[in-house]
C-alpha cells in the first residue's frame, strides 16, 4: 500500500496526463460551447456584455479547472475544514457587508468579480462532509455526536443563506450536504423522520416566508391564476419550450427569447431558451452530455481508493444532478420557481467558479486515484 | 487502511456503494421524468404551445376601411375621401400615460376637458386598443408632432382617409352624413360590427346610412411582431383592404345647386324627375346644414342652433315632410271623375263667390275667389283652380274612387322606399277612416278632399311622381336615385309604353301576383288610365293654367316653346279659415309665419315634348301662384338648358334592348 502511494506520488507529469479524464474535459468543453452560443442568443445575436463576459469566464475557469486537477487530492483533504470555514466567513461577510441587489444581500464585491459565497458553499459543504466522514467508521456514523456535528455544519450556512434571503441556493446547499450524509450511512429512519417533520411543519414554514416566496409557491400550483404577474415566468417558459417542437425554431430564431417574453433568460431560464431554439433533439443532446459528465464523475468516485475522493465524487456528481434536475423541473413547470442556475450553462461567475472547482477536484481524484489519505 | 482496519473499510465501502446505487436508481427515474416532460411539452403539445407563442408575438392591426365615394350624374365627386392627419396612442405601449398626455396637451393646445375625456376613454377600452387623441390635425400640428416624436414614445402620427362633402349643404338631405360609429350602429348592423375599428365613420342618415354595407369597404390588415412589452418589432404581413363601392347618383349637381339657391332662406322642397326614366335629377329640402360639421363631432352650440331652427333643417321635407297637396290634386280629381264617368268635360258648375257658398248639411264650402268664378267648365276649373267646381266633382266621384286613382298615381305610398325614412302620407277612403280613426266618413270630408285639404297628406316627392306619371301620358314609371349603367333609350321606353297601351289590362288588380312581379322586373310601364283622352284633357288644362290668361300661373309662363311648361298651383291651408279671417282677407305677410299657407307648384315641360316633372313647395310661402310658380319658371329654363348635356351622358350607357 505504501509503495503504491509513493508510486503515485512520484508519477511523472506524463503519467498524470495519461490518467487525465479527457471525457470530462470534452463534456465540459461542449457545455462551454453550448453555453456560449446560448448566451450569444440571449444578447440578441450580438457579442454583447453577457456573452462576452460569459465566454471569458468560461475560459479562465476552464484553465483553473485543469490547474486544480493537478493538485494532489491530499491537499484538498487537508484544507477541507479550512475551505469550509473560509466560505462560511465569506457568507457572514456577505450577509453583513454584501452588495444588495434585487432585494437580496448575497454578493461580495471583489473588484474583479462579484463573488456569491453561497454558490461556493455548495462545494465547500461537500468537501467538508467528505473529510468528516472520511475517518469515521460505519458503526460510529449514527452516534449522537456524529449526528449533531454534521447537522450544525449544515444548518449554519443554510441559516445565513436563507437570511440573505436566497431560498433556492439554501435548498441546494441543504441537498448537497444531505446527499453526503446519506452516502455516509446515516440511518434511514433519520431521513424518514426529518422529512415527516418537514412535511408537517411546511405550512408553518410557509407562513414565515417572504410574500414573494409564498407567491412563487402558490403560483406553482396554479400559474394561470395570475398569468401576467407571478405565473408569467412559468407560463412563458412552458410556451417557449413547447413551441420549440422536435427540432426547435433554429439558432437565434427563438421568438420567446428574442422578443423578451422570457424572464431571466441568461440565468435560470437559459435551458428554456436553448430548448426553444434547438427543440427536443437539442435538449436530449444536452441531457446526454450532462448524463455522461455525471456518469464519469461517479465512475471516478467508484475507482477512487480514498473515502474522501469517493465521498466527494459521489456527492458532487449527485449534487450536479440535483442542480440540473431542479433547474429543468423548474423551467418545465414541474417545481416552483426558486433561483437555481443550470451548471456551466447559466450566466453567473460564482456558480461557474464553484462548478469548475468541483470538477477540478473530481479530476484530481482521478489523477491521484491511487492516493491513500490517512 | 484507516482506523478499524480492512474489514471496516470494506463495510464502509459497501455502505457507500449500496447507498449510491439506491440514489442512482432514483436519479434514473428523475432523469426519465425530465425527458418525459420535455417530450410531452415539445412533441405532444407542440401545436398548442406554438399557437400560444404566435399569439404572444403576433399582433394584428385592422386598418380602417376606405369608404366608397358618391359621384353625381356626370361623375363629379360629391362625397369623397380626403387625407386626414390623426394622432393615435396605444396605451399599453406608453411608459407613462400621464406624462405623455401632458406633453401632447402642450403641443396640441388641448383643453383640460379634452384631456379628461381622453383619460376617460382610455380607462374604458382595452390597453392594446388604439386611442385616438386627435382625429383631424392640421398640417402644422401634424408636423409639430413628428418633430417631437422622439420624446413622445407610444404616440403614433397616422395618415388616414376621412369623409369630405365638397358641396357642403347642397347634398345633405340626399346623402346624409357620416359620424363616429355608435353602440347602436354596432348593434343594428352586423357589417359595421364586423369592420369596426376605433374612429370608424359610418352613415347616420340618408344614402350614407342606407347604402352602408356597400360603401363601407373592407379592413386592411397589418400583422406584425411585438415584443413582451408590446412594442412593434417588425411588420410581417400586410393585406390591403378593399375600398367600398363608388355610387353614382342620377342627380345633376348644377341643378341641385340651383334648387338650393332658389330656396335660399326659405323652408321648402324642390324635386325634379325624368318622366320616362324616373331618374331624380334634383331633390332638395331647405334649409339644410353642412354635413362636414358632423364628421368629427359637432360642437354643442352649433348642434343646438341647427336643432332649434324653426325652419327644421334636420327634416328631409322632400320625402319625410307631409303636407296637404291643395289644388295640385285637382288634375287628379278631374282625371278620376272623367275616368269613372261621373262627369263629362262639358259639365258646368256655377261658382257664386263668398256670398253664396256651397252649402251641405249646414256647412258652407267656399271657393278661394271672393267674387266667384261664375259658370265654370272642367277645363276652366282646372285652369283657374275653382274650388266650387271640385267640391261638386268630388261629391259626384266619392272619396273611394278618388282614393283608387290617387294610389295608382303614386300617392299614399313611398316613392324610393329603401333609402330614407320616407313617409307614406295619407290618401283617405271610407275604409281608411274607419280603421285609422274609427269613425264613419262624412260627405263634407269628400268635398274638401276634392281640393286637396282634409285628411289627404302627401310628400313633395309623391306629387312630383304624380305629375311625372301624368305628363308621360299616364304610365307607371320607376323612380330612382342610383344610376345604373344599363340605360334604356327614351325611344325604347316610349315603345314599351305604346306596347303597354295596346295591350292594356283594364283592371290592374286582375293581374296575378306573379305576373305583376314579372312585369315589375321587366319595367313594363303599365298604363294608369282607362281612357287616354282623359289624361290628354287634364294635361291640356294644366297647359292652359300656365299659358293662357286667367290661368293661375299665367304670370310665370315662358313663351319660348323650348322652355314652355305646364303646371298646377296649389295653396294649402295649414289651419281652418274662420269667417272673421275670411272677411279680413289678409295679405300673406300680415299673417303669422306659422299660419301662412304652404305654396305648391307642380309642373312638367317642355310642353311640346315633355321630359321633366317638378314639384315645388315653399312652406308657409302664401299662394302657389305667387310663391312657388315663379321658381318653376327659373328652374325649367335651367333644367332644359342642361338637357343636351344630360342626354349625351346617357348615351354612353345605352344598352340595346328589344321590346
Amino acid at each position: 500500500m505504501f509503495i503504491q502511494s509513493s508510486l503515485s506520488d512520484k508519477s511523472t507529469f506524463f503519467q498524470k496526463l495519461r490518467s487525465f479524464d479527457y471525457i470530462i474535459l470534452l463534456c465540459v468543453l461542449i457545455l462551454g460551447i453550448i453555453s456560449s452560443f446560448a448566451m450569444y442568443s440571449t444578447d440578441g445575436g450580438e457579442l454583447l456584455y453577457h456573452s462576452e463576459s460569459h465566454i471569458i469566464r468560461f475560459i479562465v475557469f476552464f484553465i483553473m479547472m485543469i490547474f486544480i486537477s493537478f493538485i494532489n487530492i491530499k491537499t484538498w483533504h487537508s484544507f477541507g475544514y479550512l475551505f469550509y470555514l473560509i466560505v462560511l466567513a465569506l457568507l457572514l461577510w456577505a450577509s453583513l457587508f454584501g452588495i444588495t441587489a434585487q432585494g437580496s444581500k448575497r454578493w461580495i464585491n471583489l473588484y474583479f468579480i462579484n463573488l456569491q459565497p453561497s454558490e461556493l458553499m455548495k462545494i465547500a459543504i461537500i468537501v467538508c462532509f467528505a473529510k468528516y466522514y472520511h475517518r469515521i467508521q460505519v458503526s460510529n456514523v449514527n452516534s449522537f455526536k456524529n449526528i449533531i456535528i454534521p447537522i450544525l455544519i449544515l444548518v449554519l450556512p443554510i441559516v445565513l443563506v436563507v437570511g440573505q434571503p436566497d431560498l433556492g441556493t439554501a435548498i441546494l446547499i441543504a441537498l448537497s450536504g444531505i446527499i453526503v450524509l446519506w452516502l455516509a450511512g446515516v440511518n434511514i429512519k433519520y431521513f424518514f423522520y426529518s422529512s415527516l417533520v418537514f412535511i408537517i411543519s411546511a405550512p408553518f414554514v410557509i407562513s414565515f416566508l417572504k410574500p414573494y416566496q409564498k407567491l412563487r409557491i402558490l403560483t406553482f400550483f396554479d400559474p394561470d391564476k395570475d398569468p401576467l404577474g407571478a405565473g408569467y415566468q412559468i407560463i412563458q417558459s412552458k410556451i417557449a419550450v413547447g413551441s420549440g417542437g422536435l427540432t426547435g425554431k433554429g439558432f437565434l430564431k427563438g421568438t420567446q427569447g428574442y422578443l423578451e417574453f422570457l424572464p431571466e433568460k441568461h440565468t435560470d431560464f437559459i435551458f428554456t431558451l436553448f430548448s426553444e431554439e434547438f427543440g427536443f433533439i437539442g435538449s436530449l443532446f444536452l441531457l446526454l452530455i450532462y448524463a455522461i459528465l455525471i456518469f464519469r464523475i461517479i465512475k471516478t468516485g467508484a475507482s477512487s481508493r480514498s473515502f474522501f475522493g469517493k465521498f466527494f465524487c459521489y456527492g458532487f456528481g449527485s449534487a450536479i444532478f440535483i442542480y440540473i434536475t431542479v433547474n429543468m423541473a423548474m423551467v418545465l413547470g414541474l417545481l416552483p420557481i426558486v433561483g437555481s442556475p443550470l451548471p456551466i450553462l447559466s450566466y453567473g461567475g460564482s456558480s461557474m467558479l464553484a462548478t469548475m472547482t468541483g470538477l477540478g477536484i473530481v479530476m484530481s481524484t482521478k489523477i491521484y486515484s491511487r492516493q491513500q489519505i490517512s | 487502511m484507516i482506523g478499524g482496519g480492512h474489514d471496516s473499510g470494506i463495510k464502509k465501502s459497501n455502505t457507500i456503494n449500496r447507498r449510491m446505487f439506491i440514489f442512482a436508481a432514483a436519479k434514473a427515474v428523475v432523469f426519465f421524468g425530465i425527458v418525459g416532460r420535455l417530450f410531452s411539452l415539445q412533441i405532444s403539445e407542440n401545436k398548442k404551445y406554438l399557437t400560444l407563442s404566435d399569439k404572444n408575438r403576433l399582433r394584428e392591426a385592422r386598418l380602417p376601411p376606405v369608404r366608397g365615394e358618391f359621384v353625381d350624374y356626370f361623375g363629379n365627386r360629391i362625397a369623397k375621401n380626403l387625407t386626414v392627419y390623426q394622432l393615435h396612442v396605444i396605451p399599453e405601449q406608453v411608459e407613462d400615460f400621464k406624462t405623455l398626455m401632458v406633453r401632447l396637451k402642450d403641443i396640441l393646445n388641448l383643453s383640460n376637458n379634452n384631456l379628461k375625456e381622453l383619460i376617460k376613454k382610455k380607462n374604458k377600452q382595452k390597453p392594446w386598443e388604439t386611442l385616438i387623441v386627435s382625429e383631424n390635425l392640421t398640417w402644422d400640428e401634424f408636423s409639430k408632432i413628428n418633430f417631437y416624436l422622439h420624446e413622445l414614445s407610444g404616440a403614433r402620427p397616422v395618415l388616414t382617409v376621412g369623409r369630405n362633402y365638397p358641396y357642403n349643404e347642397i347634398y345633405t338631405h340626399v346623402l346624409g352624413y357620416v359620424s363616429e360609429a355608435s353602440v347602436e350602429d354596432l348593434v343594428s348592423n352586423e357589417t359595421i360590427k364586423d369592420r369596426n375599428v376605433p374612429g370608424l365613420r359610418v352613415g347616420k342618415t340618408g344614402l350614407e346610412k342606407a347604402l352602408e354595407n356597400e360603401l363601407i369597404g373592407t379592413n386592411g390588415v397589418q400583422r406584425f411582431e411585438v415584443n413582451a412589452y408590446g412594442k412593434r418589432i417588425n411588420q410581417i404581413d400586410f393585406k390591403e383592404g378593399e375600398k367600398g363601392k363608388t355610387i353614382k347618383l342620377t342627380i345633376d349637381t348644377e341643378i341641385q345647386k340651383y334648387t338650393y339657391e332658389l330656396l335660399n332662406e326659405k323652408a321648402g322642397s324642390i324635386s325634379v324627375m325624368d318622366i320616362y326614366t324616373g331618374e331624380i335629377i334634383a331633390m332638395n329640402s331647405s334649409p339644410s346644414f353642412d354635413p362636414n360639421l358632423f364628421l368629427y363631432g359637432i360642437e354643442q352650440n352649433k348642434w343646438k342652433e341647427i336643432k332649434k331652427n324653426p325652419l327644421k333643417p334636420l327634416l328631409n321635407k322632400t320625402v319625410s315632410g307631409l303636407y296637404s297637396p291643395g289644388s295640385t290634386i285637382k288634375p287628379l280629381v278631374a282625371l278620376s271623375a272623367l275616368e269613372n264617368d261621373v262627369i263629362t268635360t262639358n259639365m258646368k258648375v256655377n261658382c257664386r263667390g263668398h256670398k253664396h257658398p256651397l252649402e251641405l248639411y249646414g256647412m258652407k264650402y267656399h271657393c278661394w275667389k271672393k267674387k266667384g268664378h261664375g259658370y265654370m267648365s272642367l277645363q276652366n276649373a282646372i285652369k283657374q283652380s275653382c274650388d266650387t267646381y271640385f267640391y261638386e266633382a268630388a261629391r259626384l266621384l266619392g272619396v273611394d274612387r278618388l282614393n283608387e286613382t290617387a294610389k295608382k298615381f303614386g300617392l299614399g305610398n313611398v316613392v324610393l322606399g329603401e333609402y330614407y325614412n320616407e313617409k307614406k302620407g295619407v290618401v283617405p277612403s271610407t275604409k281608411w277612416k274607419k280603421q285609422a280613426i274609427g269613425q264613419n266618413w262624412y260627405l263634407g270630408e269628400t268635398l274638401i278632399n276634392g281640393i286637396g285639404q282634409g285628411y289627404i297628406q302627401t310628400t313633395p316627392l309623391q306629387l312630383c311622381l304624380m305629375t311625372a306619371q301624368l305628363a308621360n301620358g299616364g304610365h307607371k314609371i320607376y323612380p330612382k336615385l342610383i344610376f345604373d349603367n344599363k340605360q334604356e333609350s327614351i325611344e325604347a321606353i316610349k315603345q314599351k309604353m305604346k306596347f303597354a297601351e295596346e295591350n292594356k289590362v283594364e283592371d290592374i288588380n286582375l293581374l296575378s301576383a306573379t305576373e305583376r312581379l314579372f312585369r315589375k322586373e321587366e319595367k313594363s310601364y303599365d298604363v294608369l288610365y282607362r281612357n287616354k283622352e282623359n289624361v290628354k284633357f287634364v294635361l291640356d288644362a294644366m297647359f292652359r293654367s300656365t299659358n293662357e290668361i286667367y290661368g293661375t300661373s299665367f304670370s310665370s309662363r315662358i313663351e319660348d316653346p323650348k322652355y314652355q311648361f305646364a303646371g298646377k298651383t296649389g295653396t294649402a291651408q295649414v289651419k281652418r279659415i274662420t269667417e272673421e279671417e275670411r272677411e279680413l282677407d289678409l295679405k300673406t305677410n300680415q299673417i303669422p309665419y306659422k299660419e301662412r299657407d304652404h305654396a305648391w307648384y307642380v309642373a312638367f315641360g317642355p310642353y311640346k315634348e315633355p321630359r321633366y316633372a317638378v314639384s315645388i313647395l315653399v312652406e308657409h310661402g302664401g299662394s302657389g301662384s305667387a310663391a312657388a310658380a315663379p321658381i318653376a319658371k327659373k328652374l325649367f329654363k335651367f333644367i332644359i338648358d342642361r338637357h343636351e348635356l344630360r342626354e349625351q351622358n346617357r348615351k354612353k350607357y345605352l344598352i340595346n334592348n328589344n321590346v
